[in-house]
């Protein structure tokens, strides 16, 4: 394919691939605005913005190519360019269906008619900074220069960061400013990084830099840097300490977004940074430590999961845990453009396990928000005889927690059935134990909630749940099994464009 | 037709599942009528094709998920043996749960689960690749869980915690030697065996043992049989539907399927595991017998005669000759009848005269004489009196162990027979021959309600028949010979 002729995709889909990253940012704009109406803001954003994904996803789809678009006709390096792949569509469906879930549980918590009312501040803020941190999402999902990556992260830190501060309560506010300092500390990271590569080859489109003519000791730094720079804000062990305490702390809905989306927000650039930008980068020892951390973070996430008597702390330790998966990618995969004959597999197996976690989590995290609702808490004990109260919700939870434990039939049981494969298939056995033991930690702190939730006593003193309520994170469930039932549609789509470092089939 | 008749199968079980799930707690006549339906329709379907496999048609639907992970549904002869089996024993234990569950609290629930039970035990006898074996098995496993923690009491809670502790290492130990075996060999289907020689020895044996592990859970292959026993703090028909079809067969039948379908004979025997496996069977034997002759419960007991008795199918099968492998499959079958039929009495026991004990039996057998009949029945079977179906499996047993050079074999299933008597003997001992105990001043049993005093009878019917007519045409020895002489002969 030519470059000009990937640059003019029908008007439609280019205005349409413009309008996911426009319409979000005009929402927040809005919402600021309508105040107590932000809700209506938002759930209007959600319909047009689906409507313009929808455009975008399925010209993808039908071209089996992906769709670029240069705004402004200014092609890279003067122009900023958007493009939407088999991956970047994957990952804005998903954040569609995770951000749909949270709008409509936020509108019981924050809308105009919520119960208590809400308080005020929370209320006017929760729907801008949602909005925008949808926004920052799609923007970094889309774009493929490092720079404009880095305002999309730095614009996602700070929705991120205010959303867990929004309650006001004093830990909460610690936690953000926890939070905070990590963040920064890995935007600083990575700027730096950015700009080495910057000085060493006058680009950060990251095509362009994939041409490159390698610079040495300048690259191998600015890998080591963004590297770092993201690992922090995917909280990969041992930069973790701010996540349980903010997701923990963040009022729930908030808390599926920040578990579920965030952290693969920065994941996402890493792979464009490893597998897009700086393929050549043959370090055999970075993808090692990368996976070995990740090791840790499932043992340690999953270890620590165990010892918490809080339902919201224990599914934010599981995030730990679930995170570090992905960074089995690198071993696995291969950082290096000697493309191995199980490359593919590894790459889309993480993605799946992206992909489904994204979904299980936000549909934990809301199901702890009806629980909170409910019973006005969130202690392990005050779960017990829940399915009584809340049937449906308690269903999504059991469905979830398959998910996190990597069971069949799951996207998250594909995930691992691929990332296996990949590891069985070059002997390294290691990483094969790590997924495999993982997933039965993940099964024995999961046990506890589980039982207590379906304990034989009824509840007293409930605060009463509507169905329509429950069904929101049942959605969200249901959604992360359908992936593992009908995987073979979105395995295809996650190809389409797919960097040509993860390239070669599994046959 | 050959590809929708296994989806089919397959959605009668799923589809009463998933619609009970959603069905209020009072809708007692939506729920019954729903599960007998489907059951029914599941046994006619089951029927049609036991026709038609028999003139050597092959049912086949292939559901790509991703490259190597084909969800493959085939149904063969060996597939139907369990298919049919499982499909008639769930008809049968659905109108015993409706009777004996009547109107208690979270039945929706506990019918649901059931199917789903019932649809995964179908689904892996279906499964024609590796892989779709193991989908099913953990869709085993966690649709049982919450039929074994039914009660929701301290014991039952305990017994599900242990279900799991075995379970779910033994379903990694599962994927894990699938997915080592076939990094070598690329996805592996029954109907095509790879060739495994990709794997050096030492690794073939690490990868049959995790096997063993893995499906020896399921089958409670001593030392990993120790959830059984524990299971047993389950509603009666639960109990029934893990000893005789659901769960224990799942790993026995998985078994079978990894020695023929995935090693084959030769490499089995080339590497000397089978010998080891069949050792491990013949401990198990022993093992399971000696620990039921200690137990006092009547439940108890009968669950350590099924780590015992289940453990012949894995027997049979490990010892590769042909008539053991008859024996074995053979087994698969009768051990489910019989042993169901127990179970459906130690539950109408339960449940109509309050025993649990086995010294309450004392003269049980004139107040509540069908039962009772059912009862001995099964347990003269098990123990193996000709012409009882458990002696037709002990007597292709014992020539498939003599035929294979393990002489041993034939010593193994004598004592197991003796220990077996030692075991049963007693029961109807008490149950016929004790006076009715004096003291207590009880009213006697309550009447059994038909709906839990037929389903033994014709489970006991059929264990009878089995046995008598297993040379006719329609027997299962009659169907484990066409398995063999068609899938395991040169």
């Amino acid at each position: 394919m030519t470059a000009t002729a990937a640059m003019t995709p029908p008007a439609l889909v280019s205005l349409a691939l413009a309008l996911v990253v426009a319409l979000p940012l005009l929402g927040a704009l809005l919402a600021v605005v309508a105040g107590r109406r932000g809700g209506a803001v938002a759930l209007a954003t959600l319909g047009a913005t689906g409507a313009a994904l929808a455009v975008v996803v399925f010209s993808v789809a039908r071209d089996g190519a992906p769709v670029l678009m240069a705004l402004g006709g200014w092609a890279p390096p003067l122009g900023i360019v958007l493009r939407a792949d088999g991956l970047a569509g994957a990952f804005l469906c998903m954040s569609w269906l995770v951000l749909g879930g949270v709008m409509l549980q936020g509108l019981h918590r924050f809308g105009p008619s919520s119960d208590p009312p809400a308080e005020t501040r929370a209320g006017f803020a929760f729907w801008p900074l949602v909005l925008l941190l949808w926004g920052a999402l799609n923007a970094i999902f889309l774009s493929r220069d490092l720079f404009n990556l880095y305002v999309g992260l730095e614009l996602l830190s700070l929705a991120a960061i205010a959303l867990v501060a929004i309650e006001r309560k004093p830990e909460t506010i610690a936690a953000a400013l926890r939070y905070m300092v990590f963040a920064l500390m890995g935007s600083l990271l990575y700027l730096l990084g950015a700009a080495l590569l910057y000085a060493a080859h006058g680009t950060l489109d990251t095509v362009l830099l994939a041409a490159r003519t390698p610079a040495g000791l300048p690259d191998h730094m600015a890998a080591a840097l963004i590297t770092a720079g993201l690992a922090v804000k995917t909280a990969l062990f041992p930069f973790h300490a701010w996540l349980p305490p903010a997701h923990a702390g963040a009022p729930a809905p908030a808390s599926a977004l920040l578990s579920g989306l965030v952290p693969k927000a920065s994941f996402f650039i890493l792979v464009q940074v490893w597998f897009g930008a700086l393929p050549d980068m043959t370090d055999p020892a970075m993808p090692l430590v990368l996976a070995s951390l990740g090791a840790v973070a499932v043992f340690y996430g999953g270890i620590m999961a165990l010892r918490q008597e809080r339902l919201k702390q224990i599914i934010a330790y599981s995030t730990v845990a679930q995170l570090g998966y992905l960074f089995l990618i690198f071993p696995l995969a291969g950082g290096d453009s000697a493309a191995q004959p199980w490359a593919a597999g590894a790459w889309t197996g993480a993605m799946f396990h992206a992909l489904s976690h994204a979904l299980a989590k936000a549909s934990m995290f809301l199901c702890a928000g009806l629980w909170i609702t409910a019973a006005g808490h969130d202690r392990l004990n005050g779960l017990r005889g829940m399915a009584k109260a809340t049937p449906i919700a308690a269903f999504a939870f059991g469905l979830s927690a398959i998910v996190l434990m990597g069971l069949p039939p799951s996207g998250a049981f594909t995930a691992k059935y691929l990332m296996l494969t990949a590891a069985f298939a070059s002997g390294q056995v290691i990483w094969a134990a790590v997924l495999v033991l993982g997933g039965l930690l993940a099964a024995i702190y999961l046990y506890r909630p589980l039982v207590l939730t379906f304990a034989r006593d009824m509840p007293e003193g409930l605060t009463a749940i509507t169905r329509a309520a429950q069904l929101v994170p049942l959605v969200l469930a249901a959604a992360a099994i359908l992936l593992g039932l009908a995987s073979a549609a979105p395995f295809e789509f996650l190809q389409i464009g797919r960097p040509e470092a993860a390239a070669e089939g599994l046959e | 037709m050959t590809a929708a008749l296994p989806v089919l199968i397959l959605f009668s079980s799923l589809i009463a599942s998933l619609v009970t799930f959603f069905l209020p707690q009072t809708a007692h006549g939506t729920r019954n009528a729903l599960n007998l339906g489907c059951a029914l329709l599941k046994l006619g379907m089951v029927a049609f094709m036991l026709g038609e496999v028999a003139q050597g048609t092959i049912y086949e639907m292939r559901l790509p998920l991703a490259p190597g992970l084909d969800l493959l549904l085939r149904i063969d002869a060996l597939s139907l043996l369990f298919v049919t089996l499982s499909a008639f024993l769930w008809l049968l234990t659905t109108i015993y749960a409706i009777a004996y569950f009547g109107t208690k609290p979270e039945l929706s629930r506990f019918f649901g689960f059931f199917s789903l039970c019932v649809a995964a035990t179908t689904g892996l006898a279906m499964a024609g690749n590796l892989i779709s074996f193991f989908i099913f098995y953990e869709l085993l496993t966690l649709s049982t869980w919450p039929l074994v923690i039914h009660k929701q009491d301290r014991a039952s809670l305990a017994a599900g915690r242990s279900y799991l502790t075995f379970s779910l290492p033994g379903s990694a130990a599962l994927l894990v030697a699938i997915l080592w075996l076939e990094s070598a060999t690329g996805p592996i289907e029954f109907a095509l065996p790879a060739d495994l020689r990709a794997h050096g020895d030492a690794s073939l044996r690490m990868i049959f043992a995790l096997f063993i592990a893995g499906l020896g859970v399921k089958a409670a292959l001593v030392p990993l049989h120790g959830w059984l026993p524990a299971a047993m703090a389950a509603p009666a028909p639960v109990s029934a539907l893990l000893h005789a079809v659901a769960v224990v067969k799942a790993g026995a039948f998985g078994i079978v399927r990894v020695i023929y379908d995935v090693f084959g004979i030769a490499l089995v025997e080339e590497l000397r595991v089978g010998i080891v496996l069949a050792a491990l069977a013949a401990v198990t034997i022993i093992w399971g017998s000696l620990r039921a002759l200690q137990q006092t419960e009547v439940k108890k007991r009968l669950a350590f005669s099924t780590v015992s008795q289940v453990a012949y199918i894995v027997l049979g099968a490990a010892l590769a000759g042909p008539f053991a492998v008859i024996g074995g499959l053979v087994h698969l079958v009768h051990q489910g009848l019989m042993k169901i039929t127990l179970f459906f009495c130690a539950g109408v026991y339960q449940e109509c005269a309050d025993i649990s004990e086995i010294r309450q039996l004392d003269g049980i057998g004139a107040r509540m004489p069908l039962t009772s009949l059912c009862f001995s029945l099964g347990a003269l079977g098990m123990i193996g009196i000709p012409p009882m179906a458990g002696f037709v499996s002990k007597f292709y047993l014992g020539v498939g162990g003599v035929q294979s050079g393990a002489a041993w074999v034939v010593a193994v299933l004598v004592a197991s027979s003796l220990l077996n008597s030692a075991y049963f003997l007693p029961l109807l001992y008490r149950i016929w021959f004790r006076p009715v105990p004096v003291e207590g001043g009880s009213s006697g049993p309550r009447a059994t309600p038909p709906g839990i005093l037929w389903p033994p009878v014709i489970t006991a019917a059929a264990a009878l028949a089995v046995g008598l007519f297993a040379a006719s045409a329609f027997s299962p020895l009659a169907w484990a010979t066409l398995i063999v002489e068609r899938e395991y002969l040169p």
